[in-house]
């Protein structure tokens, strides 16, 4: 932090030189695009029927507060994130509370158990999907030889079972990230504070809940925000592991939009991107306070 | 915990909480985490009859490559790959070398609009991917790149510079300013300074970033399918492709995911170490 307050050279041309490159990419790929999206949700504009594209003022929005698919995917996506992100953070950090222990190999073991955080989110949904299949997957196997269960359940094609199957897969996925983030800040906890909770007499429990957690409220915070945001935003787990479906059991907000836009009726897909990107900047006020905040100008 | 530091009760306590506290949990997350890819290694050496026999068989009786040999063969799998690898490079060299000016520009100047800009790169991952997945492909469509490795490279800066700014922004904030000072008296400009000085140091940090966003270019599939076409397929689109009308061929797909993740791995392992104290860095602080 000193390092930063430092006073650093004012009022010269170079660090606009420096920012130009990256201004000009950021503009024409992010800023420019989004300005577009915003103009072709005002437009009927499917390019399956070019020529009655032009604009129609508020009625893809009008649509969209009348169409039900787009309430009950918001309310999927609600579910998805909260029960992904929350499975994310329990198990996360249950695993970052194991890694902080001391044992031999711990490097290799901490390396190895980020490899799903790094494995692409197609082969993620594609391992998936074969290990649920209903007549050869292994899970079926598993839990059959578990005795858990009698007879072999198509997990992805139940509309009862299709949601919490694809929720257990992000999970997976989410795991890694949280335990890494967690991890870090376990070890940034003074040992200090346990010995003096220790002097106390307080037992484990007792300084996970009175030293350990609100030492990484920040950290919680600051990544539960993250994932969040992405896991709101996947697309590609859900899609290739069951295109929405059964009968929509599975379409989150961002999957439908992702429809609509690869069947190419892009005004309609803006106008829910849009809604999609306030109900984020909305859930994310609290984040965005905190990096405004942590910015010094 | 309660007092009694000696004796053999509190010493079979402590080894009894060893193994429940650590290693049952540590074994149990590893099988979690790592039996997806056991079961995709050892589907991709089985033989089609094996595949789908009603027994679910743990180990083939005679692994065999005829997976591999296939992907590579039949389906080209070397082409997909080459087209990954170009979308890959590329992106990371061109993300690369605009972040790590920017980052210099953050770290090391105080300027008007410095905070919003600031901000503005750490709060772009609120955009929906999809937001911007619309407009650029009727940008792209419009400009005649769409199936063009180039409309993959710009669509994924869209997340790759963001981030690698926010990345090398907290590195360089870690490289005392001193040492530029101290070049800069001794009669080197600015330019020598960051090239001499700055660009050597901040070199391995550069290439954990770099490694990162390969593989956010490598991995990514939503923008790929939209964007590519049979000639342009990069590996997650050649991926899902093997899910065909009458069937999904489970040996091809474990195998190409096999392939496809043994690369990144390897980048990831050299990498972690330094990437993960830049990731965790900022949200630790404070």
């Amino acid at each position: 932090m000193d390092i930063r307050r430092r006073p650093r050279e004012k009022s010269t041309i170079w660090p606009y030189l420096l920012l130009l490159p990256v201004l000009i990419v950021m503009l024409s790929v992010v800023i420019v695009p989004i300005i577009n999206a915003v103009s072709m949700s005002f437009q009927s504009y499917n390019l399956t029927k070019p020529k009655k594209i032009g604009y129609i003022g508020l009625q893809n929005y009008a649509t969209l507060l009348h169409d039900p698919l787009f309430w009950s995917s918001l309310l999927r996506t609600a579910i998805w994130v909260v029960f992904g992100v929350g499975c994310q953070f329990l198990f996360g950090f249950l695993l970052a509370l194991v890694l902080n222990k001391q044992f031999k190999g711990r490097g290799v073991v901490r390396a190895v158990s980020l490899i799903p955080w790094v494995t692409p989110g197609v082969l993620i949904a594609l391992m998936w999907r074969w290990m649920y299949d209903g007549n050869y997957g292994v899970i079926n196997d598993l839990l059959m030889r578990l005795g858990l269960i009698k007879e072999n359940i198509a997990f992805l094609s139940k509309p009862g079972t299709a949601m919490p199957s694809v929720i257990v897969t992000i999970v997976w996925q989410g795991i890694p990230f949280f335990a890494l983030m967690l991890l870090a800040g376990l070890q940034g906890i003074s040992y200090d504070l346990y010995e003096a909770a220790s002097i106390d007499g307080a037992t484990g429990w007792q300084k996970l809940i009175y030293v350990t957690i609100p030492s990484l409220r920040n950290t919680i915070f600051v990544t539960t925000m993250l994932r969040i945001i992405w896991v709101a935003n996947s697309v590609d787990v859900i899609f290739n592991m069951t295109e929405g479906g059964p009968a929509y059991a599975t379409q989150t907000l961002s999957v439908y939009i992702y429809k609509k836009a690869s069947a190419l009726d892009m005004g309609y897909a803006s106008a829910m991107a849009i809604m999609l990107m306030l109900v984020l900047l909305l859930a994310a006020i609290p984040y965005l306070r905190n990096t405004f905040r942590d910015q010094e100008g | 915990m309660n007092g009694e530091k000696f004796g053999d009760k509190s010493l079979l306590k402590q080894k009894l909480g060893r193994i429940f506290l650590l290693w049952v949990p540590l074994v149990i997350f590893l099988l979690f985490l790592l039996f997806p890819f056991y079961w995709t290694f050892v589907t991709s050496l089985k033989l089609p009859e094996e595949l789908h026999s009603l027994k679910v068989i743990y180990w083939p009786q005679n692994p065999s490559f005829q997976a591999y040999s296939h992907l590579f063969g039949q389906y080209n799998f070397l082409h997909p790959m080459k087209n990954s690898l170009v979308v890959a490079v590329i992106t990371t060299l061109i993300s690369l070398s605009v972040s790590t000016l920017a980052a210099y520009a953050f770290s090391r100047f105080r300027f008007v609009g410095r905070k919003p800009l600031m901000v503005l790169f750490l709060t772009n991952n609120m955009f929906p991917t999809v937001l911007l997945l619309i407009p650029l492909f009727t940008i792209m469509r419009k400009m005649g790149l769409l199936y063009n490795p180039a409309s993959l490279v710009l669509s994924y800066t869209t997340f790759t510079i963001p981030f690698s700014v926010w990345l090398l922004t907290g590195y360089l904030n870690d490289l005392p300013i001193a040492l530029e000072e101290a070049a800069m008296i001794d009669g080197a400009n600015r330019a020598q300074g960051f090239l001499r000085i700055v660009l050597p140091l901040l070199l391995p940090c550069m290439l954990a970033t770099g490694v990162y966003i390969f593989m956010q270019s490598w991995n990514e599939y939503t923008f790929a399918v939209l964007f590519t076409n049979e000639t342009s397929r990069t590996i997650p689109v050649s991926l899902k492709m093997l899910v065909g009308q009458l069937g999904v061929q489970w040996d091809l797909i474990t195998a190409g995911g096999i392939i496809t993740v043994i690369p990144v791995c390897i980048m990831f392992f050299f990498a972690q170490k330094r990437l993960v104290a830049g990731l965790t860095a900022g949200a630790v602080k404070g």
